[in-house]
């Protein structure tokens, strides 16, 4: 049909035109626009008009007005009208008129293919069979399918081209699959899916790609577990009246003794607490006596074999006299015997030691510091010579113990006095790891370190009580009332009794530092301090505020001072100015004096002989002197730390057997037994004259001060 | 009528007397034992007459409490042999005439 496509094609040429004269309707419009608005829009409404295309058709109202009726057809106005073709059965030139209107922008191929074209029948058709035959083989049989299905396709490929080919265009097979879709959509509309495995989809073969990959498979592990069955018991038994009655007889007569026991319980624990003031509860009861049972075996076993090990030294501590003093004249030695060192107490100094009275073989020790820098924690250790290996009890303390002293009649109370100013009592009798009492500093401590303690005879209360010293200046007597510490200041130490001009007029005191004191043996209110200036101030209990006497002692602080067991009124000191001195408290000049060219550290009178002390000297030496032999030189001095540069701080006399121990500043202590010479007098003491012993022990003395005494000094006796 | 008197005294203070609970037997734990006695001691206490409905409420409530399957016998005069998971026997006497037997075994 030529003619009627050239119709619309004219009709398509005329669209702008149509389209131009819409334009000036809607300028028209505009003008009816500026009518009504005159004032505000003129400029751009004329403007508006004015301007025009120039190849604006220019048409009367009456064209404007008329209607265009234009109408959309499908066909293409690019396909030309007018091809003509020869017939050769006419003979003539005829035009071709079926000219194809499609135009193809956009094909996209499917992936999929309808299962009701051809190709998809025949793919369902052979896979159903397929499966049928064979269901396992069912993961090959989509290859084999695809396979077949490539071949059928080419085949169907021509077909469609031709079909293309005849229809005058050149697209290739991709349009006529593309028709077969559309006629595919069409027909699933229309038609149920087959049911025969309505899962499978059908590929397109040459727009589909299948990828598999296989991953590991995972074993599968079977776990199993039989269980034990319950336990099982059998148990029988047979009960009647008589039985039921039985029990209960019984059970009643068992809690009736139970009672009677339980009364009979409660008295004899409350007896052992009063007897030993360890059990405190009735609860505990079993496990302490274990405990208590089991602890006791031990201390026999550890004695026992430390009665092997240490087997010879006992034997020289009992049996062995040094047969070479013979030969030494007046000189003697000192054999070491046990050696006792505690792991914790390897960095503190040996501050303090003490023989307790009752237990010949118990002493206490107290470690601490005295450098002043580096104060630490403070130990106090007690030994018996059975067991050297480990201390019999130990005490620890947060500042260094200073001193200590064992009460005479109650031997189990040790009085402790502390660097921080602090005193304590340590109660043995008890488990507990604190101390009894303790001062603080609400009940008058000191501020100072406490040098000295000494037990006192219970008061007119009968009260125990003690006295401390310290370098604050303060002597104070502590009295033990009930559970408290109370204390008292028995005198205030001021030095030479002279006040320092403070500023602004301010009387300051100053106090005399003491270090040292000792209590006359029978004169009870008697007693002398040794201070750090090194004046030895004799003072009475009963004035507080006056000394009874000042000896101008030493040029340093005084270490130690004591009174002669015997002698009732000689007393020594030592000093760091390398002296031990020996005075009469009447005589304010010393009677005796030893340089023993380095500091003295402690003194000791020997308890059996009223001529026999040991001193010991910051450079580790031990020297025993007895004055009946020689008034001059010692008897013995003997480096007794292993260690140079170690000090040893203390000494003291065992109360019977000929042996002293020797404290230093690595903790260690050392006994050592006394040769033959350094104790002549004793062997001679033994047997008849026991009761006369002291009598010629202060005669002894006596004879020996009448020589240097100076005549004038005798009325004073 | 002296000795009659005196024998329903005797009666009335062992009745008095032999009012608690007497385990004779029992491997339960302590926690469990001492339940399951209150337990019995309930029961018996609430259906004094009846002691089957007494070994039914024991039984019901320890299968409740520690699960199937319990077993309880009361009575006053019995023989018997069982068998019974371990830790779970409570053999005991109540009331001066009462023996209670409780196990599981399931």
């Amino acid at each position: 049909m030529p003619p009627k496509a050239a119709d619309k094609r004219r009709q398509g040429q005329g669209g702008p035109s149509g389209g131009k004269a819409g334009k000036a309707g809607k300028a028209g419009h505009k003008k009816k626009a500026e009518n009504d608005f005159p004032e505000t829009g003129e400029d751009w409404s004329t403007g508006r008009a004015a301007i025009k295309s120039p190849d604006q058709l220019d048409l009367t109202e009456n064209e404007l007005e008329k209607e265009v009726i234009r109408t959309l057809t499908a066909n293409n106005p690019h396909i030309p009208q007018n091809i003509v073709r020869f017939s050769f059965k006419e003979r003539a030139y005829k035009l071709v008129d079926n000219m194809d209107q499609t135009a193809i922008h956009f094909t996209l191929n499917g992936y999929l293919i309808h299962k009701d074209s051809d190709e998809g029948r025949r793919q369902s058709i052979r896979s159903s069979t397929e499966a049928e035959e064979t269901p396992v083989e069912e993961e090959k049989a989509p290859v084999e399918a695809s396979a077949e299905a490539t071949e059928e396709a080419e085949t169907k490929d021509e077909e469609s081209t031709e079909d293309a080919e005849a229809a005058g265009e050149g697209e290739g097979g991709g349009e006529g699959e593309g028709e077969g879709e559309q006629e595919a959509e069409a027909a699933e509309a229309e038609e149920p899916p087959p049911l025969k495995a309505p899962e499978r989809k059908l590929a397109n073969q040459f727009n589909f790609i299948e990828r598999g990959s296989t991953t590991y498979r995972n074993p599968l592990r079977e776990k199993g577990l039989q269980t034990d069955p319950a336990p099982f018991e059998t148990f029988s038994e047979n009960v009647n009246q008589w039985f039921i009655y039985d029990a209960y007889m019984e059970e009643l007569e068992r809690m009736e003794k139970a009672k009677e026991k339980e009364k009979a319980k409660p008295v004899a624990a409350k007896k052992d607490d009063n007897k030993t003031g360890r059990r405190l509860s009735y609860v505990e009861l079993p496990q302490v006596d274990s405990l208590t049972k089991v602890a006791k075996a031990a201390k026999i076993a550890e004695r026992m074999v430390n009665l092997n090990t240490y087997d010879d030294i006992a034997q020289d501590f009992k049996y062995f006299e040094d047969a070479s003093d013979e030969f030494r004249g007046q000189k003697g030695t000192l054999l070491p015997l046990w050696k006792f060192q505690y792991e914790k107490t390897k960095k503190l100094a040996v501050t303090a030691l003490s023989w307790n009275p009752k237990y010949k073989d118990l002493f206490a020790v107290g470690y601490g510091s005295y450098d002043f820098m580096k104060q630490g924690h403070g130990m106090l250790l007690l030994y018996t010579l059975k067991n050297p290996s480990f201390p019999e009890y130990s005490f620890s303390s947060e500042s260094g113990v200073m001193c200590l002293d064992f009460h005479s009649d109650h031997p189990h109370l040790l009085a402790v006095g502390f660097y921080d100013g602090n005193v304590a009592i340590y109660n043995l009798k008890k488990a507990s790891s604190q101390p009894s009492y303790r001062s603080s500093a609400k009940s008058g401590k000191h501020t100072e370190p406490v040098w000295q303690v000494k037990w006192q005879k219970d008061d007119m209360d009968n009260n125990s009580n003690f006295f401390s010293v310290s370098s604050d200046g303060r002597i104070v007597s502590w009295t033990l009332v009930k559970n408290e510490l109370v204390h008292m200041d028995v005198i205030k130490l001021s030095a030479d009794e002279t006040t320092m001009q403070g500023p602004e007029g301010l009387q300051l005191q100053t106090l005399g530092s003491g270090t040292s004191f000792d209590f006359h043996k029978k004169i009870d209110y008697l007693f002398l301090v040794g201070t750090e200036e090194g004046k030895i101030y004799k003072c009475s209990k009963t004035y507080s505020s006056q000394f009874l006497d000042v000896f101008e002692a030493h040029h340093m602080a005084v270490d130690s001072i004591s009174w002669n067991p015997f002698h009732l009124k000689v007393f020594i000191s030592c000093s760091s100015d390398w002296t031990v001195k020996i005075w009469d408290h009447t005589i304010k000049t010393p009677l005796f004096v030893y340089d023993l060219s380095t500091a003295v550290g402690d003194v000791a009178w020997s308890p059996y002989s009223s001529t026999v002390f040991a001193a010991v000297t910051t450079d580790g030496q031990a020297h025993v002197f007895d004055l009946n032999i020689n008034k001059l030189e010692p008897l013995c001095s003997q480096l007794v730390v292993t260690k140079k540069k170690n000090k040893t701080t203390h000494v003291q006399f065992n109360p019977v057997y000929p042996i002293i121990i020797v404290g230093d500043e690595r903790g260690l202590i050392t006994c050592l037994k006394l040769s033959p010479n350094l104790r002549k007098m004793p062997k001679e003491k033994k047997g008849q004259e026991v009761k006369k012993g002291p009598e010629v022990e202060i005669a002894k003395l006596e004879k020996l001060l009448s020589l240097v005494r100076e005549p004038g000094s005798k009325e004073e006796q | 009528m002296e000795e009659t008197e005196e024998e329903k005294k005797d009666e009335a203070d062992y009745k008095r007397l032999h009012s608690f609970p007497l385990i004779r037997h029992s491997d339960m734990p302590e926690e469990m034992r001492i339940e399951t006695m209150e337990l019995c001691v309930t029961a018996c206490e609430k259906h004094a007459t009846n002691n089957e409905s007494a070994a039914k409420m024991i039984k019901e409530t320890m299968d409740k409490k520690f699960g199937s399957s319990w077993h309880v016998v009361i009575g006053e005069g019995f023989g018997f042999e069982i068998t019974h998971e371990v830790k779970n026997l409570l053999y005991m006497f109540f009331g001066g005439s009462l023996a209670v037997c409780v196990w599981k075994c399931s």
